[in-house]
């Protein structure tokens, strides 16, 4: 069920990271101020913002889950949330190594975006072991919902608070965003939107192999094998 | 002109070298930890397909002998 | 019906005396921990108000720990699911409760930091330190309330219950320490906080307490 398309979404996925690869290192401009160290930007900032939109999209799954008591909402919002955590982790390394490469240090605490992922993942980090503390399955998922649309509405609350209690020592590319240049603007949207293909991908990956485990594992019981 | 030469002294100051270096380091990362994924996916595939072949097993030898299955003991 | 579950919480405290001395010791200990820690006869401005925060926030988690412990031990959730009560009642007699533990707490704590690690006199501070005391409190006990109630049931805890809380509770902290920093200054400013931060707190409250509430009912189900 979640499989429909699934080759499809892959194949746009490999072909949208070929052009975007493409245009960040033969099309986009050299940057003025950072020089070739700020082509990370193409890979950590869509990394961010997928990975934020993902543990939102998380806690509306959850609250769908809420709503209807369907247990595929609550497999959706998990695998989502799930894949924003590793997602998220990947924000933080490529994020510290372009802080040690601008300024010498492995981490920063004035640039807000890597702060608040800092404190989003250790916050969501516990969304696994809540869920493996509480074994009754029904249980389970009305807790972990509750959870991810209790941190979903964190997030941006998170980032609003974190930004306004950074000093803006260090103006940076992340930013100023907003004046890109179009051909950075152009590589930018690019990358993001094979990151978002890339996330959205392996979420139905995802979701496709655990409702097989789960099929496999019913037929097995029906059949009286186990 | 002046903003010019200030980049260039910013260039001058970190060598392009050491960039180029971070550049990779960090795509690489993100290639890694894509790797590590689907290393994961493929190993719990390769259960699932084990599994799947047990089950046809076993189901072809309950459909030889019908009456025998129930006293399967589960593993 | 919320006082009447109000007043059942703190009579029980009141009996047990089970939270709230824990937590009020715990902050003065954790002051003479810091002295030694920090190797300083008295601080002030940015440095006292992060001490005096960290010190109350983690004063607070021992109270957010065992705010459901006896209803879940023993059987409370049950009792109260068969009243004819509307659950968010609960949530908010608990999230009261904690409040007031809270305000104990501080009554406690504050004049134990004045004496022992502030620098400049706390008399001063005082008046201004009010507002962000209270709206910390408040974001503190909505967050606290609803983390007790999603970590009680499960295998860990005493675990959980601070690991999702401080997340959560980081704008707070931002909050509070800087509306209170200025205060705590040398030079002894007698002005109020900053109102951008204040600011900041009260809408954090104000969501924080309508999410929890729209939440609760669904941790108390079965």
């Amino acid at each position: 069920m979640y499989s429909r398309g699934l080759r499809a979404l892959s194949l746009s996925t490999v072909a949208a990271f070929c052009v975007s690869l493409s245009l960040v290192f033969f099309y986009a401009p050299i940057e003025a101020e950072e020089g070739f160290l700020q082509k990370i930007f193409y890979l950590h900032v869509p990394l961010a913002i997928v990975a934020l939109a993902g543990f939102v999209v998380g806690g509306l799954m959850a609250i769908a889950h809420l709503r209807t008591r369907d247990q595929r909402w609550d497999l959706c919002s998990y695998v989502t949330i799930h894949m924003s955590l590793i997602f998220g982790v990947g924000v933080l390394i490529t994020g510290s190594i372009w802080a040690r490469a601008s300024w010498g240090h492995w981490w920063v605490w004035n640039e807000p975006t890597l702060v608040s992922f800092l404190i989003i993942s250790l916050l969501y980090a516990t969304y696994q072991p809540l869920r493996f503390a509480i074994e009754d399955p029904e249980r389970q998922a009305r807790y972990a919902s509750v959870f991810a649309i209790t941190a979903g509405a964190f997030v941006p609350l998170n980032f609003i608070a974190v930004r306004l209690s950074a000093s803006y020592v260090h103006p940076r590319v992340l930013g100023s965003a907003s004046n890109l240049p179009p051909s950075m603007g152009l590589t930018f949207l690019v990358s993001l939107l094979a990151m978002a293909l890339l996330f959205t991908t392996l979420c139905r990956y995802e979701l496709t192999a655990k409702r097989t485990r789960m099929l496999l594992k019913a037929r097995s019981r029906i059949l009286g094998f186990q | 002109m002046i903003p010019l030469v200030y980049a260039l002294q910013g260039a001058a100051a970190l060598p392009e070298k050491s960039n180029d270096g971070y550049v990779a380091a960090a795509y690489i990362v993100f290639l890694v930890l894509l790797l590590i994924y689907l290393a994961i996916m493929s190993i719990r595939l390769g259960r699932t397909e084990r599994a799947v072949r047990k089950l046809r097993k076993d189901a072809a030898e309950q459909s030889d002998a019908p009456g025998q299955s129930r006293e399967r003991e589960t593993v | 019906m919320i006082l009447a579950l109000l007043r059942k919480e703190l009579l029980v405290e009141l009996r047990t005396l089970e939270s709230v001395p824990g937590m009020s010791l715990f902050a003065v200990t954790t002051f003479v921990v810091f002295h030694f820690a920090l190797n300083q006869n008295t601080v002030e401005g940015q440095e006292a108000a992060g001490i005096l925060w960290v010190t109350l926030l983690f004063a607070a988690m021992l109270g957010i720990n065992r705010l459901f412990v006896a209803d879940a031990d023993q059987g409370g959730f049950d009792g109260f699911l068969l009243a004819p009560v509307e659950r968010g009642a609960l949530l908010l007699a608990k999230a009261a409760a904690l409040l007031a533990y809270l305000l104990v707490l501080e009554l406690v704590a504050v004049p134990a930091f004045g004496l022992l690690l502030l620098g400049p006199s706390l008399g001063q501070a005082l008046p201004g330190l009010l507002a962000p005391l209270a709206l910390g409190d408040l974001g503190v006990a909505a967050i606290g309330t609803l983390v007790a109630a999603l970590a009680v049931r499960t295998r860990a805890r005493d675990l959980l219950g601070p690991l999702l809380a401080l997340p959560l509770l980081v704008p707070v902290v931002i909050g509070c320490a800087r509306s209170s920093a200025p205060l705590l200054a040398a030079s002894g400013h007698t002005d109020s906080p900053p109102l951008r931060w204040l600011g900041t707190l009260a809408l954090y409250d104000l969501v924080f307490g309508l999410i929890a509430y729209a939440v609760f009912d669904f941790l108390l189900e079965d």
